[in-house]
């Protein structure tokens, strides 16, 4: 098999909190192939932007560590190369596009000088060279009168151009994976299919993989490939997306599917009520405890489940959940 | 019904920058507006006043306490016979450039203090707030005065002074706008790009916490030219150049019998200082995003 571009194995971050100290990320692995979509699902809370920040090196400082695991990138160990190393991995390799595209460009640069920025950084280029390739970068993501706006100022913009800028400046070097932290959660419906259809197309002509951080459903079958359910710090499934939206083999991601109204709608042609998993995430200090975290909201719990945690159940076509009923789901 | 146009960039693109309405806001403000063309004046006096009345401040030019307008003389003469206009006008660049090199010489040592301090945390933080603390407990007159008394009082070196005893608020600004600024989106993406520390530092996060050091820095100009004129007057200035406070504190024997020796100066001193407020005053309204929202 070929070696993966991305390789996290057995990854346990710690966050250190009032209440001590608190696996946010326990015991995660996945592999991500070279132009490959992956995505995280879960709910706020679940450890799915801890995985982005663990992964660029950026959790917060003195706060978070990565505790144990590897996150292998094209053969280089992520945890423990240098500071210099993971800067010029940063933005070039790896980059990544956040949640709030009203707040993650800088209001005192044009966003021109903002993309020409990372190009002259990573790549050497002359201030010429990076002016035009930021243009171009514009027009990359559709940004009409590309020439004009790259002189603006991001307070000039919508949020969804914006977010069309972030993605420019994130692909500028051509990275090999990019990361999308919830990229559309700000944004409205029309301009979020806008944004998952550029980032499409933009992955078909790049060959870059993209991790996509969400938790809405719909995007994810829109958008990945492959997918992970994160529940309270551990990975509750995995798999193919088209297999597990059509049979969930998790209580979680069960729950979390059925919530979504047009995925239920093709299957089935009454009117459910819409569902929701009732409860909310274990606080955090109760991450890392040796049973299902889960089971305090599932429907199948059973004495097993406060009992032990439970392993990864394999199932064809790499699908994977780590749940004592996985069979029965 | 037709679906409503997209709309166009031309549209979207009439947003205002953020320095064109500071202008705005500030030229509502008419007595920041005033005291800015006063200021505009004063600056054009100590910049070309010398030249164009070149009569030496220090010469005895006629007989001494001749009031003002008497003898042809606008402002008088002193004790010494000296002309009050020349050392008002001479005096302009003094008192000017000391202000403006220990405002300069207060917003780098506090700029440079607040930056590392806000920027690193941890035991920097510690460390450069204590110090900064040290400075600010410190009784600033007092400690100025013993720094021009035991290393003389050249022009350098009362800048010096001034610049040494009053940087700690522009470092607490700085401070407070880094611990603010840090943790926005912006810089978690520019770090995620890959920029290293110094260039979060001064290029990501120096540039959108200016606004508050601005206005320090221009209110700092005015009470540089107060310290300044404090000092001269207890006679700790360089008996070779005439600055306004040199002027009162020369004449301020004579203060009862030719109180206009002291008046005229003090005088140019108070509307210098009230110009620059004012103008710090309206640069705080119109770059204060709280206050703009009308």
């Amino acid at each position: 098999m070929i070696q993966p571009l991305l390789k996290v194995q057995n990854l346990r971050i710690e966050l250190t909190t009032r209440d001590g100290i608190a696996p946010v990320i326990d015991d995660l692995s996945f592999d991500l192939g070279a132009g490959e979509s992956i995505s995280f699902v879960g709910e706020s809370g679940c450890g799915k932007s801890m995985t982005a920040l663990g992964i660029m090196g950026l959790l917060p400082e003195k706060i978070g560590r990565i505790a144990s695991g590897s996150i292998n990138f094209n053969g280089e160990e992520l945890t423990t190369v240098s500071q210099k190393r993971l800067r010029a991995i940063r933005g070039n390799d790896i980059s990544m596009i956040f949640q709030e595209p009203m707040t993650s460009l800088n209001p005192v640069y044009t966003v021109g000088e903002q993309i020409a920025e990372v190009l002259r950084a990573h790549q050497g280029l002359s201030k010429a060279a990076a002016w035009n390739s930021a243009i171009e970068l514009l027009d990359a993501v559709r940004i009409p009168n590309a020439k004009r706006r790259v002189s603006d100022y991001p307070f000039q913009m919508s949020g969804g151009q914006r977010q069309r800028v972030m993605i420019a400046m994130a692909l500028a070097c051509k990275p090999k994976i990019l990361i999308a932290d919830e990229p559309t959660t700000a944004l409205d419906v029309t301009v979020q299919a806008q944004i998952f259809d550029l980032l499409n197309d933009l992955k078909r002509q790049t060959g870059t993989a993209i991790i996509l951080i969400t938790h809405d459903m719909g995007a994810v079958a829109e958008m990945a490939e492959r997918m992970i359910v994160m529940y309270a710090g551990r990975g509750a499934e995995q798999g193919p997306v088209d297999q597990i939206i059509d049979h969930p083999r998790h209580p979680y991601t069960k729950g979390l599917i059925s919530c979504v109204p047009h995925i239920v709608a093709d299957l089935t042609n009454e009117r459910n009520d819409l569902t929701e998993v009732a409860g909310i995430v274990p606080p955090l200090r109760e991450f890392g405890q040796d049973r299902c975290l889960f089971a305090s909201r599932c429907s199948m719990v059973s004495q097993q489940c406060l009992d032990k945690r439970p392993p990864e159940m394999k199932f064809e076509a790499g699908q994977s959940s780590a749940c004592w009923h996985a069979e029965a789901v | 019904m037709s679906m409503p146009p997209v709309i166009q960039t031309e549209e979207i693109a009439t947003a205002r920058h953020p320095m064109a309405e500071a202008w705005e806001m500030f030229r509502g403000n008419h007595a920041a507006m005033v005291a800015l063309v006063v200021l505009t004046l004063i600056m054009i006096i100590a910049a070309i006043g010398p030249y164009v009345y070149p009569t030496d401040p220090f010469d005895m030019v006629w007989a001494p306490f001749s009031p003002p307008g008497v003898d042809g003389f606008i402002l008088g003469t002193d004790y010494l016979g000296r002309d009050l206009m020349a050392a008002i006008i001479h005096g302009a660049r003094v008192s000017i450039v000391i202000g403006l090199a220990a405002a300069f010489m207060s917003v780098f040592i506090g700029v440079t203090v607040g930056a590392l301090a806000g920027f690193y945390r941890g035991w920097v933080e510690e460390l450069l707030m204590r110090v900064t603390e040290f400075f600010q407990v410190l009784p600033t007159l007092l400690f100025s005065m013993v720094i021009v008394a035991l290393f003389g009082a050249s022009l350098p070196m009362i800048t010096f002074a001034i610049g040494i005893v009053s940087w700690t608020a522009v470092a607490r600004i700085t401070r407070s706008e880094f611990l603010r600024i840090r943790e926005l989106e912006y810089v978690t993406a520019s770090r995620a790009s890959g920029a290293t520390n110094a260039k979060l530092m001064f290029q990501i996060i120096l540039p959108n916490a200016l606004p508050p050091i601005i206005v320090q820095a221009a209110l700092m100009v005015g009470s540089a030219i107060l310290f300044e004129a404090g000092l001269s007057f207890l006679g700790l200035t360089d008996p070779n150049v005439v600055s306004w406070g040199q002027v009162i504190g020369s004449n301020r024997q004579y203060i009862l019998d030719a109180s206009y020796t002291v008046t005229v100066p003090g005088i140019a001193i108070f509307v210098t200082v009230l110009a620059i407020s004012l103008v710090g005053d309206g640069l705080n309204d119109a770059l204060n995003p709280k206050l703009r929202q009308r």
